[in-house]
C-alpha cells in the first residue's frame, strides 16, 4: 500500500506540473527579461516620463473607482439588504449579470451611452444642448470601470449587510444615535472587513482591465494599453516585460496585503 | 422617532438610479440587436437579420468558444480535484505555499500572464497557431477557482469521517476517491464547473494576446465586430454572447442554493 503522503504527492503532481510549465517559468522568464536591455529597464515606469504618466493615470482612476464603487456598492447593498419587495432575486441577479461579461462588451456598453450615436447624444439633443458624448476619454473609461466593479460591490455588501447584526442597529437607535451616527458607529465598523476586501479586488481589477479600454480607444492612457501597444506596435518586449512586473506586482501587492490584513474571513469576498 | 427599518429615501432613490445604470446598457444593447435601424430605434421594426449576420461572419467564434470552454472544464476537472483533495487534507507547508503560487494567474493582471506565456512559447508556431495555446492560457486563470472551490468542500468534516469509515472498511484509495469522495463534492465540482465554464466564454484580456487570425474566439470576435461592424451587429451579437451565458449562470445560482439548503452557508 502507497503511504499517504506519496499519495497526496501523486494527486498535485498533473496541476503542479502544468502550472510550472505554463505559468511560473514563463513568468520567471518574463522577470528575466528586462535585464538583457540592462538593469535600468527595471525602472523604465519611473525614469521615462511617459509610462510614468501611464502608470499615474491607472493609479488615480483606479483608486477614484475604487471608492466611488465603495460609496455607491455600499449604499445600495446595505439598501437592498433592508428593504423587501417582489422582484428583488430577480433585480439582484441583473445587477451581478455583468460579472461575467468580458470588459469589451462593457466598453461597447459606454458606446452605447456616450458614444457618437449614443442615448446622451440624443437626449442632450433633445434638450437643445447638442451631442454630448463622452464615451472615449476619463470620463468613459471611469463609468466602464464602475460598471464592471459595482456589481461585485453590490452583490457583497448586500450579503454582508444582510447577515449584520440588526440588534445592535436597533439599541444605537433607541439610543437615540442620528442616521448619521448609526452608519458611522454601527455600519462602518461592521462592513469594515468586506470593505476591505472588496476595495482591493476593485482596485487589482481595474489597474489590470484591458478589454474595456481596448474597446474604448480611449485617449486616456493606461497601463495595460501602454504595455500592450510597446510589445504589438513597437515589439519592444523587454519594455513590456518590465511595465508588466511593475503592473502585476502592484495589484499582487495590494492583494496580499489586504489578505492578510482582513484575514481569512474576508477571503471568499 | 424613525421605525428602525425606515431608510431615508435617498437610499431607494440611489439604489434606482444604480440599478438604471447598470440595467440600461444591456436593454439598450438587447434592443439595438433586434431592430432594423438602431437611430430610427424600435419604431424601424424588429428583425432577426442581424443575429443572422453574425451567425454568418462570427459563427465559427461561438462554436470555438464553447469547445474550448468545455476542454476547459475537463481538463480543470483532471488537474484541479485530485489537486484540491490533496490540498485538504495535506499540511504540510508546501502545500500551503503551492496553493498561494496557485491563485497568482488571478491576483495578475491577466495580460501579464498572456505576455509571459506569448514570450515563452511563440516561438513554437503549431503550439502558438492553435487553439491548445489559448486553452492553456484559460486552464491557468481558472485552474484556482476550481481547486478553491472543491477544496472548501473537501475541508468539511463530515467527509473526512466518512473517507475514515470507509478506509476502515477496506475500500482502497480509488475505491474511496471515486465512490465515496466525488459523489460528497458533487455539487462543488458542478458548481467550480459552471464557474470554468462562464470564466472561458468570457475571458478576453489574456485571449487577445493569445489568440490568431484563425484562433478566434467569442469576445475576440466581439472586439472586432466592435471595432469594424455597424452598431446593430455588434448588439445582435452581445446577445448572442447572452444566450451562450445566461443558462448557465442560472444553473450556478440554482445549484449556489441548492447547496446552501443541503449544507448550510
Amino acid at each position: 500500500m502507497t503511504s499517504p503522503s506519496r499519495l497526496l504527492s501523486a494527486c498535485v503532481a498533473p496541476a503542479a506540473a502544468f502550472f510550472a510549465a505554463f505559468w511560473l517559468l514563463p513568468v520567471v522568464r518574463l522577470f528575466a527579461l528586462p535585464a538583457d536591455k540592462g538593469w535600468a529597464t527595471y525602472f523604465a515606469v519611473l525614469t521615462n516620463s511617459r509610462y510614468l504618466q501611464s502608470l499615474l493615470n491607472t493609479l488615480g482612476l483606479s483608486l477614484g473607482v475604487t471608492l466611488m464603487t465603495l460609496i455607491l456598492g455600499g449604499l445600495v447593498g446595505i439598501t437592498l439588504a433592508r428593504l423587501n419587495f417582489r422582484g428583488k432575486p430577480l433585480l439582484l441577479s441583473l445587477l451581478t449579470l455583468p460579472l461575467s461579461f468580458p470588459g469589451v462588451i462593457i466598453g461597447f456598453f459606454i458606446i452605447l451611452l456616450g458614444g457618437r450615436q449614443g442615448l446622451v447624444a440624443d437626449v442632450t439633443e433633445w434638450m437643445g444642448l447638442g451631442r454630448t458624448t463622452f464615451a472615449y476619454g476619463f470620463t468613459g473609461l471611469f463609468l466602464g470601470y464602475l460598471y464592471f466593479s459595482l456589481p461585485r460591490a453590490i452583490a457583497t455588501y448586500t450579503a454582508a449587510a444582510s447577515a449584520m447584526d440588526a440588534q445592535l442597529e436597533e439599541a444605537a437607535r433607541s439610543l437615540g444615535a442620528s442616521r448619521w451616527q448609526v452608519a458611522k458607529d454601527v455600519w462602518i465598523p461592521e462592513l469594515a472587513q468586506t470593505t476591505l476586501a472588496c476595495g482591493a479586488i476593485v482596485f487589482a481589477t481595474s489597474m489590470g482591465a484591458f478589454g474595456t479600454a481596448f474597446t474604448l480607444a480611449s485617449k486616456f492612457d493606461v497601463l495595460p494599453i501602454t504595455i500592450y501597444n510597446e510589445f504589438t506596435n513597437y515589439a519592444n518586449f523587454a519594455l513590456a516585460a518590465s511595465l508588466s512586473i511593475v503592473l502585476g506586482l502592484i495589484t499582487w501587492v495590494s492583494l496580499f496585503l489586504t489578505h492578510r490584513a482582513a484575514g481569512p474571513a474576508a477571503a471568499g469576498a | 422617532m424613525s421605525h428602525p427599518r425606515q431608510l431615508p429615501l435617498l437610499l431607494p432613490a440611489l439604489t434606482v438610479l444604480v440599478s438604471l445604470f447598470m440595467i440600461a446598457p444591456i436593454a439598450l444593447s438587447v434592443m439595438a440587436g433586434l431592430v432594423n435601424n438602431y437611430s430610427a430605434g424600435l419604431a424601424s421594426g424588429l428583425t432577426l437579420r442581424w443575429l443572422g449576420e453574425v451567425l454568418d461572419v462570427y459563427g465559427s467564434t461561438i462554436t470555438a468558444s464553447l469547445l474550448l470552454a468545455l476542454l476547459c472544464v475537463i481538463g480543470s476537472l483532471i488537474l484541479g480535484v485530485p489537486c484540491a483533495y490533496a490540498m485538504a487534507r495535506s499540511k504540510s507547508r508546501w502545500a500551503r505555499l503551492f496553493e498561494e503560487l496557485l491563485t497568482l494567474p488571478i491576483a495578475v493582471p491577466g495580460l501579464a500572464t498572456a505576455l509571459a506565456l506569448v514570450l515563452a512559447y511563440g516561438q513554437i508556431r503549431d503550439f502558438r497557431q492553435s487553439f491548445a495555446f489559448i486553452l492553456v492560457g484559460h486552464l491557468v486563470f481558472t485552474l484556482p477557482f476550481m481547486v478553491r472551490t472543491v477544496g472548501a468542500a473537501f475541508r468539511r468534516h463530515e467527509l473526512i469521517a466518512l473517507e475514515e469509515a470507509a478506509r476502515s472498511l477496506g475500500a482502497n484509495f480509488t475505491q474511496r476517491f471515486i465512490g465515496v469522495l466525488v459523489p460528497a463534492v458533487l455539487p462543488a465540482i458542478v458548481a467550480a464547473s459552471l464557474m470554468v465554464f462562464t470564466l472561458s466564454v468570457g475571458e478576453f484580456n489574456l485571449t487577445w494576446m493569445l489568440h490568431t487570425p484563425l484562433t478566434r474566439t467569442l469576445p475576440v470576435g466581439l472586439a472586432d465586430s466592435y471595432a469594424s461592424m455597424r452598431i446593430e451587429i455588434g448588439s445582435a451579437y452581445t446577445l448572442v454572447f447572452l444566450f451562450v451565458i445566461l443558462p448557465v449562470l442560472w444553473g450556478l445560482q440554482w445549484l449556489g442554493n441548492l447547496i446552501e439548503k443541503h449544507h448550510g452557508t
